[in-house]
């Protein structure tokens, strides 16, 4: 083909994802059935797949409820499906997860017009906007008003509750994956724009783009970093152990929770403008996280995990609405939170509850989630800082990840475990959106 | 000792009084208790904590048990008990896992007495003994149930769920020594509280969380469970392993169930999502609630009987901040509103009713069942309800079966069949359709079939002046369409329509015979009363009625009603053309061969021809002038019940007539006719029906549920991955059972013996042979 003149592409990235070394992925994951069984489903096995493959049984569960969602039966058409989901990652500047989608939206049937912005879209769709705004950057701020906006008897156009729960779902499970995607690094796929060059880049010219993480050189010196580990068993240890022992007040339990919660964490490393692909999809592009109450202002009231928790009164909300898709959330989110190898770094045998704990509520605690039974002070003591810098990055706004804040927490552990951690953060994430709109659902079918 | 103290109790019981009443609480509930001798309530809630006076005509706030400066977390109560032996004692369970106990004997304004922080995480339950002063039990979100002794200061035993959440935990009324802890993961344990090691035993109860569960008072094996799966269910715990004896299912998952006193078979619940009522069960009637209370507008937390021996009492809390005191003789009945009859019609004109057994015996002199009958299967089942109350729980339910020569749906299948909805040209299909139909005996619509040829067949194919001539000539002669000339044509034309004009003369008189008995089954507008009252007659009586009973269900094959009708009704729209019809009839020596040929036919056809052909004359005359006329008659048929004609026709006329149709109406006709074609289980006609739809709801039927499930021929189990390799016996699943290859594409197999392989493979070999190629000794057969 050359000699006739036709430039061949050429695939630019050198592995799934950018953080991870390409070596270590495929030794960990190399050789499993969920990946022969995914290739077989969908020809290809994408760069998420292969990253999620070092955590094969979180894959399984993963790979049912994709299915479930794009797939199987549902309120929705197919084609509007993956453009919900569009919508939903373009809004986290996600040039992966909207290209991904993108194809899967034309396979479908879809209006190619659609994807050249979101005015093109029909107008029920567009109506969504308000919901998917909140949804990714602060769900809290999600009303009953919002939802009767949509479903009410006068609105035009209306959305039945089966449909607005699956597009709800579809757009909560995006954006969680968009963190995931960003937080882990992945590179274009070889067909995406960014992902093939028709020149091969010359070894000095490291690629630059807005559709691919940045490659920064975020390795610095393992400094101490095997200390690190230690202090973070010690600590571990001792918080099983004092539980009983020390009984504090209620002021300072509040406290505690409060100061997770305010903590100033630095994560504006403002990235380059995203690009028209994915901007011409997004409304509103300005409307970012924001602190669920920056210090001194009045905070919205908040959730607490005792009155609206995902097991009493979330699944019984979304089988009723859409039968078989509560079961698999509960499922994933139970693979989620109970996934581990009882191992960390170089040490076997350890008991990591707590650590997983301390992730799951420090970020429903960003979004403004209180367990009355949790003590945040342990947040505090288990999570260092730049680890923290990195979960609320990925949280709140995942597209300023870079491969530095990747590289700066957890220096001992295995890429494996970090992945762990995206996983939880992603499953946490998926989880605090949920329970707030379904809230609102339930407030407003009373 | 036990025994005495329930005897005064139960005298106690006679003196309460009260009416329905509520109060509003400053805060939503998490659960209530009461006292021993029913006066005083307590509600608990995140942020409340108070006792009531329950008294005659109102609540009265006794008590608040939120004091200090800032409360603590202490005091956001998941749940509470008041000690049933100890009228001074309370016990909470806090949501930040503390386990606090309260002495209202106290002189102090804090009542708190006790704090146990031994739980990690929220404590769900508490429950005192019933009869020990000082044994408190709480399960928590953590996984262990604790037991403590009151008067020290930590617990005295504890018990380990293996990290599975406890939802509830309650003591046995009966066993000194029982207590009973469901989970999050559906099990049920029962422990002895003297032996912390190890579980007596446990058992699954429901998919997902069990919320709740309550010893039965009197009984002492019984235990009823509520999960998140919506089901009550009644174990007998008495045999080894417990028994599944009731079960019952609601509309949304079960936070609370409780037995009522002293009725051995009701219990009430409520739930935590959706549904805020409260209902009380009869669990030997599972399908209908015995009392519902409606009151609270948001949902239901706690619910609790006000006395122990008293069952007209029931208190509750709800998320609304209200606390209410329901009567029992107020509670809404929704058996009352339930319909005592069922009737419903099978496919093939079967006949099936249910009924009130006492509505049948109350009406006098007839005998309730045709029992002996042998014709007539029949079925009843009775309930002995002893403790009266509930209305008399039984009903009988008889099937009338049709006379199954007649058949008499095999119009339907075979005009689904036989009828062409596309591939061909409009005029063709009209004319293959309206053969179809008159082979079928079905003269209307067969005459239909070719007028819609006629209205809406394209002028440019004929000259348009010659064809509106010949008016209605080619209704029943399809075949004269050929190579004619427009003159010759009408020469034919004329002398054919002779001919049919006395062919149809015998229906015509049919119809006029028929129309007396006819009008009389149509008149009664519910056939079904009519006929349900004899259905109780014996044999001799049933005659008649099956007689009555058939010509109803055949309606639509006699075709010849509802034209009957249907011209009363066209009448009725346009009454200026009667007049003129009824000119014509009279007229008819005078009139053409056209209208001649008109009036032979049934009238419907005739008025609607006459309308028609007059502006047939007109040269400017457009198709869509029939619309309205098409769309009434669509219309007319499909509420007649011959959908089936309503959707062919909008499907063989296509654009011309659907715009005429509202989508809506247009969805409606193509699911109901799709839903009779898969009862009939015609799916290749089915299919092609939402293929040439346009609604876009229907097309998309042909999407959903295009999932095959699939078991490894070897092992016999799912396959669960994709691929052709079965994951559990690893071998290849769909191997051809003549080349022993993996089949990857077309697989035709045997459903006998469900061997099979290569299509081609297959028809080959079963060419000479008739056993299966696996030599598993089946005759397979391919047809």
């Amino acid at each position: 083909m050359s000699e006739e003149g036709i430039e061949v592409p050429r695939a630019l990235a050198s592995g799934p994802s950018a953080f991870i070394p390409a070596k270590e992925i495929l030794i960990e994951g190399l050789n499993q059935d969920v990946l022969i069984e995914s290739f077989l489903s969908l020809g290809r096995v994408d760069h998420l797949t292969m990253v999620m493959a070092l955590h094969p049984s979180y894959l399984s569960c993963f790979l049912r409820i994709q299915q479930a969602l794009f797939e199987l039966d549902g309120p929705l058409p197919r084609d509007w499906r993956h453009y919900v989901s569009v919508m939903a990652a373009a809004r986290h500047h996600c040039s992966y997860m909207v290209q991904q989608h993108s194809k899967a939206f034309l396979e479908a049937g879809g209006e190619e017009s659609w994807l050249g912005g979101i005015k093109h879209a029909p107008v029920k769709l567009r109506s969504l906007h308000t919901l998917n705004k909140l949804l990714a950057h602060r769900p809290w701020l999600i009303t009953q008003q919002h939802i009767q906006e949509l479903v009410c008897a006068g609105a035009e156009p209306r959305w039945s509750l089966a449909e607005l729960i699956h597009a709800v779902i579809l757009m909560a499970h995006t954006h969680s994956l968009c963190s995931f995607v960003w937080g882990c690094g992945l590179n274009p796929e070889p067909d995406h724009i960014g992902g093939y060059a028709f020149h091969p880049p010359s070894p000095s010219h490291i690629p630059r783009s807005p559709y691919s993480p940045a490659h920064e050189d975020g390795r610095q010196e393992l400094v101490d970093g095997a200390v690190e580990v230690e202090v973070l068993m010690k600590r571990m240890v001792e918080l099983q152990q004092q539980q009983e022992e020390e009984e504090c007040t209620q002021e300072e339990m509040v406290t505690r929770f409060e100061r997770e919660r305010s903590e100033s964490i630095p994560t504006a490393v403002v990235r380059g403008a995203p690009p028209e692909l994915v901007l011409c999809l997004v409304e509103e592009p300005e409307f970012r996280y924001e602190d669920f109450a920056p210090r001194g202002e009045q905070s919205p009231p908040i959730m607490r995990a005792q009155d609206y928790s995902w097991e009493d009164h979330g699944f019984s909300l979304v089988q009723r609405l859409l039968p078989d898709m509560g079961q698999f959330l509960d499922e994933e989110f139970q693979v989620v939170s109970n996934l581990t190898y009882n191992r960390m770094a170089m040490h076997e045998d350890v008991d990591t509850y707590t650590l997983r704990k301390a992730l799951w509520n420090y970020i429903h605690c960003l979004y403004g989630i209180r367990y009355d039974d949790y003590d945040y002070g342990s947040v505090n003591v288990l999570l260092e800082r730049s680890l923290k810098v990195f979960v609320k990055t990925m949280a709140c706004h995942p597209e300023q990840t870079t491969a530095s804040t990747y590289h700066a927490f957890w220096r001992h552990f295995r890429h494996s475990e970090k992945v762990h951690a995206n996983l939880i953060v992603m499953g946490a994430r998926l989880q605090a959106a949920l329970l707030y709109t379904l809230r609102s659902i339930t407030a407003y079918i009373k | 000792m036990e025994k005495m103290s329930r005897v005064t109790t139960a005298l106690g019981s006679s003196s309460i009084t009260g009416r329905t009443m509520f109060c509003h609480l400053d805060a939503p509930a998490n659960a209530i208790s009461v006292c021993r001798d029913a006066a005083q309530v307590v509600v608990a809630g995140r942020n409340i904590f108070k006792i009531y006076a329950l008294e005659e005509e109102q609540f009265v706030e006794k008590l608040n048990l939120r004091v200090g400066r800032k409360p603590s977390l202490n005091f956001s109560c998941a749940d509470v008990m008041w000690h049933q032996m100890e009228e001074n004692l309370l016990a909470t369970a806090a949501t930040n896992g503390a386990v606090v106990t309260w002495n209202l004997g106290k002189p102090s304004r804090n009542k708190q007495d006790q704090l146990f922080t031994e739980h990690k995480r929220t404590v769900n339950k508490v429950c005192f003994h019933p009869t020990e002063a000082y044994m408190l039990l709480s399960g928590s979100q953590d996984g262990f149930m604790k037991c403590f002794d009151l008067r020290k200061k930590e617990s005295v035993s504890t018990f380990s769920g293996q990290s599975e959440s406890v939802r509830d935990v309650q003591f046995s009324m009966k066993d000194y020594f029982t207590f009973a802890a469901s989970f999050e993961n559906g099990n049920v344990q029962l422990w002895d509280i003297r032996r912390p090691d190890r579980y007596e035993r446990m058992f699954t109860a429901h998919t997902g969380p069990v919320f709740c569960c309550d010893w039965h008072p009197d009984d002492r094996g019984w235990l009823a469970t509520g999960g998140r799966d919506k089901m009550v269910k009644v174990w007998d715990m008495t045999t080894n392993r417990a028994k599944e004896i009731y079960c019952v299912q609601t509309i949304a998952s079960v936070a609370r169930v409780k037995w009522r006193p002293e009725k051995k078979f009701h219990l009430a619940t409520c739930s935590m999502m959706v549904d805020h009522n409260i209902y009380v069960w009869d669990i030997r009637r599972p399908f209908i609630p015995f009392a519902t209370f409606e009151e609270h507008k948001d949902v239901t937390t706690g619910i609790v009987w006000r006395h122990q021996h008293d069952p007209h009492y029931l208190l509750s809390g709800s998320k609304d901040s209200t606390l209410y005191q329901h009567m029992f003789k107020d509670a809404t009945r929704p058996v009352d509103k339930a319909n005592p009859e069922g009737l419903c019609f099978g496919l093939m004109g079967d006949l099936a009713f249910a009924v009130n057994e006492s509505l049948v015996s109350s009406d006098g002199g007839r005998k309730p069942y045709p029992g002996g009958d042998r014709r007539y299967p029949f079925f009843s089942f009775k309930k002995p309800n002893p403790t009266e109350q509930f209305a008399h729980v039984s009903s009988a339910l008889s099937v009338f079966e049709t006379d199954l020569d007649s058949s008499r749906m095999d119009w339907f299948v075979k005009t689904a069949q036989l009828y062409l909805l596309s591939g061909k040209p409009f005029t063709e299909l009209c004319d293959h359709n309206a053969t179809v139909a008159r082979e079928l005996k079905r003269p209307q619509v067969s005459t239909t079939w070719t007028m819609l040829r006629i209205m809406f067949s394209d002028p440019a194919l004929g000259p348009n002046h010659s064809l509106s001539k010949l008016g209605g000539l080619p209704l029943m002669n399809s075949f004269s369409m050929k190579e004619m000339g427009p003159e010759s044509r009408l020469e034919r034309c004329k002398g054919e329509s002779r001919q049919d004009n006395i062919h149809l003369e015998p229906g015509n008189s049919h119809i006029s015979n028929n129309n007396e008995e006819n009008e009389e089954t149509e008149g009664s507008d519910g056939p079904t009363e009519y006929m349900f009252g004899d259905a109780e007659l014996d044999d001799d009586d049933l005659y008649p009625l099956e007689h009555d009973n058939q010509t109803v269900a055949e309606e639509p094959v006699y075709t010849l009603p509802p034209e009957a009708f249907q011209l009363r009704h066209e009448i009725i729209d346009n009454p200026s053309v009667p007049e003129h019809l009824q000119q014509d009839k009279a007229d008819s020596p005078h009139v053409s061969g056209n209208e001649a040929e008109v009036a032979c036919l049934t009238p419907i056809e005739s008025f609607s021809l006459i309308s028609i052909s007059q502006p047939l004359y007109s040269p400017h005359l457009h198709a869509n002038f029939f619309c309205p006329i098409v769309r009434e008659m669509l219309s007319h048929y499909a509420e007649r019940g011959d959908v089936q004609m309503a959707v062919s026709v909008l499907i063989v006329l296509g654009e011309k007539i659907r715009k005429e149709i509202d989508d809506l109406t247009q969805e409606h006709w193509y699911m109901s006719y799709i839903d009779l074609l898969q009862r009939f289980e015609l799916w290749n006609v089915s299919n092609e029906v939402i293929k040439l739809s346009t609604c876009s709801a229907i097309t998309c039927l042909n999407q959903t549920s295009t999932t095959l499930h699939i078991n490894c021929s070897n092992c016999k189990r799912p396959m669960s991955n994709k691929g052709w390799i079965c994951d559990r016996c690893r071998q290849c699943a769909s191997a051809c059972a003549v080349c022993h290859h993996v089949v990857k594409g077309l697989f035709v197999w045997c459903q006998g013996c469900s061997h099979g392989g290569h299509l081609e493979h297959i028809m080959n070999w079963l060419k000479n042979n008739s056993h299966c190629p696996a030599g598993c000794g089946h005759l397979c057969e391919y047809t």
